[in-house]
């Protein structure tokens, strides 16, 4: 995919929203055959996880409300793989897929959103809050908007610290109408924060379809009001999508400031698990799951001679075994004890 | 309880006000420890150190990076304090006026109250907010409202109010060196009234009252704008006979109950003077932990003083209405002791 095309919008794939000439036609990244095993492989990890969780629900083993990112794989698993352990992300009650993506191990991630103590919050935060510093994790918020105002901080801290780090605040389409969208990107563009606003556009607001709640036809064109490069992104094509994390991200470390992506995609079950999707027409929905990136990515890579079946096969059952494990685990793990009400609300303990 | 007056012999003594004591905290605070950030709205030289000066020459010294002027966007800059707080930072936020903090009530409220909680104990928000608020400048409804009551509600923030210089500069280098987020209120009609100080003052722990006079008849807990009021009062008491125990709580929440309930087992009877509001207000929290706690050693009901169920006014004559005054004080005392 181009980069810098003017004439793309009207083909509703590509917006430039960009200033700077960084980022020219021809110096696009591609990833090469072993990032690309390991975006799928994230994939795959984030739709097994998803597969598992729904299945727990179904069999009412699990008690809590569930926004499956089915469907929206590509986005975090292709910027995961340019990320490391000391970036961060701060993402928000949907964003499960974002931390698995980031390979945050699945037992505790298991144990807190089945309400155990050995859950990475204690049981305390669940599957809309979790948290998980060593893999940069930092924040899960239930608030629409609030990832992007707490991910400046961060990128303040990696200014402060003359580190390279980047921070992605990870939002949905809803979510840049809200102030925080509007606060956040401002003051990162006049901070020049190393901040990757990344949306994952999925065509609804909750219930609201895009156009009924949102002024513009690309988010990517707010950017431009903030001074930031801001692109409209295939966010379920992998090579789009390294294309344009890739240069955000170089462009973050290199201490030019920050850039909002604005991924295009779809959720195919709906806001929360159990949506009877009345809002949308069955035959959107079904274009959609038609063009699955899931398989499609996977038939790739076995047509490009990246991967075997034999060995995607292996991949995915060795997948299954950590999810398996983590299932096991969680639910053989103790609630947390009553005390754990006085127990960090503040650093001192609150006497009983 | 403590007094934390060094005495004469021993210490420097200096005259400075509320707002000389809080720059003298920020400029040794930041000295101290390179990770205590100063922010908010036209905090930097640049923007004249704060609408008020109280941050001037912050900038100049410890840098543009580490002292920095925002956008007028309080929800902004809670979420710059929150993540720079999580990522080992001590950001001291400025919010310039309490009632501004409404526009940022989800990133306190939601995210730097609670993130430690809900991450099972593994981030830490060791924030400050600085915010100057009261009532008596004629800056009416939404300039001067004191609105500790509801972080006092929210689990995860420390409230702190101080009343005068020494407390100003030492409960402010505590609140930066909490672990936990600290909303720290300046007010207006203490923040720039002289008083002496030790010349090396430290810092004061956060949740212990300050006795600001003994007594033995009644006790009248307060904070903030209202501790000169209700020390005044004490004095029109002295002269009628009646001895008046004065508690200054300095920190609203945690506040010092066994200070309070230690004094009032003592006397038998208390009134609660706040400049918030009365009605479901911090007094009443205070007022009802007296009455279960002493409910038999009480010789009269606990009394509330605040502000009544009303915006602040603008008018001079109704925000002097508004306002609890020492005459008001003295009325209570005296009719519990009839």
């Amino acid at each position: 995919m181009q980069l810098n095309s003017e004439a793309m919008p009207e083909q509703g794939v590509f917006q430039r929203g960009n200033m700077s000439q960084s980022n020219q036609a021809g110096n696009a990244a591609t990833p090469d055959s072993a990032a690309q095993l390991d975006i799928f492989r994230r994939m795959l990890r984030i739709e097994r996880n998803d597969d598992a969780t729904r299945a727990q629900i179904r069999r009412g083993r699990i008690t809590a409300p569930y926004y499956s990112a089915r469907g929206q794989e590509v986005i975090p698993s292709t910027l995961s793989n340019l990320l490391t352990n000391d970036d961060k992300i701060c993402t928000i009650y949907r964003g499960i897929h974002d931390m698995v993506a980031k390979d945050m191990p699945l037992r505790p991630l298991w144990a807190e959103i089945c309400g155990r103590v050995d859950g990475t919050c204690k049981g305390k935060g669940g599957p809309m809050h979790l948290t998980h510093p060593e893999t940069g994790v930092m924040v899960t918020t239930g608030i629409v908007g609030s990832s992007m105002p707490i991910a400046n901080g961060f990128g303040w801290a990696s200014l402060l610290n003359g580190d390279k780090n980047v921070t992605i605040a990870y939002f949905g389409d809803g979510a840049s109408n809200i102030g925080a969208f509007h606060e956040a990107l401002n003051l990162a563009s006049v901070w020049k924060l190393p901040v990757i606003f990344v949306c994952a556009n999925n065509g609804f607001a909750e219930h609201t379809r895009y156009e009924n709640g949102t002024s513009v036809d690309f988010i990517a064109k707010r950017a431009i009001g903030y001074g930031m490069p801001g692109f409209t992104v295939d966010g379920n094509d992998p090579f789009d999508m390294y294309a344009h994390a890739h240069a955000a991200i170089e462009r973050a470390r290199a201490g030019e400031g920050p850039t909002l992506l604005e991924c295009k995609t779809f959720r195919f079950m709906g806001h929360v698990f159990g949506d009877a999707d009345g809002y949308m027409t069955k035959e959107e929905k079904e274009a959609a799951i038609a063009a699955d990136p899931l398989p499609a990515f996977r038939q790739k890579l076995i047509d490009t001679g990246i991967a075997t079946e034999a060995q995607l096969a292996e991949l995915q059952v060795k997948l299954e075994a950590e999810v398996q494990d983590a299932i096991d685990f969680a639910f053989a793990c103790d609630y947390p004890d009553v005390a754990e009400l006085r127990r960090d609300v503040f650093a001192e303990e609150i006497p009983a | 309880m403590s007094t934390d007056t060094p005495t004469l012999d021993t210490v420097e003594m200096l005259k400075m006000t509320g707002q000389q004591a809080v720059s003298a905290a920020l400029f040794q605070a930041m000295e101290e420890d390179p990770k205590v950030l100063v922010f908010g709205e036209d905090v930097a030289d640049r923007e004249g150190g704060g609408v008020m000066g109280t941050t001037k020459g912050l900038s100049t010294k410890f840098g543009d990076l580490r002292v920095r002027s925002t956008p007028i966007a309080e929800q902004s800059i809670m979420g710059a304090a929150i993540g720079a707080a999580m990522a080992g930072y001590k950001p001291v936020a400025e919010i310039m006026l309490m009632n501004f903090i409404t526009v940022a009530m989800d990133m306190i409220v939601n995210h730097a109250a609670k993130l430690r909680f809900m991450s099972g104990g593994q981030s830490q928000v060791p924030l400050v907010i600085r915010t100057l608020t009261g009532a008596g400048w004629q800056t009416a409804g939404q300039h001067s409202d004191h609105y500790e009551g509801w972080f006092a509600h929210t689990a995860g923030i420390k409230v702190v109010a101080p009343s005068c210089p020494a407390d100003y500069k030492g409960l402010l280098l505590s609140a930066i060196q909490d672990p936990d987020p600290v909303l720290f209120i300046e007010n207006s009609q203490t923040m720039f009234v002289p008083g002496e100080i030790a010349a090396n003052q430290g810092p004061i722990p956060l949740g212990k009252a300050r006795l600001v006079q003994e007594g033995k008849d009644i006790t009248l807990i307060t904070y903030s704008g209202m501790v000169a009021n209700t020390t005044a009062a004490a004095a029109e008491l002295a002269k009628a006979g009646i001895s008046a125990e004065v508690i200054d709580l300095r920190t609203v929440s945690p506040w010092d109950k066994d200070a309070v309930l230690a004094s009032v087992e003592k006397t038998g009877r208390a009134v609660v003077v706040t400049e918030a509001g009365r009605y479901f207000g911090p007094s009443a929290e205070i007022a009802a932990t007296i009455q279960e706690t002493l409910f038999g050693k009480l010789k009269a009901p606990v009394r509330r003083l605040g502000g009544p169920y009303c915006a602040v006014p603008f008018a001079k004559v109704l925000e002097d209405a508004y306002l609890v005054q020492s005459a008001d004080v003295v009325a209570a005392a005296k009719g519990i002791l009839g």
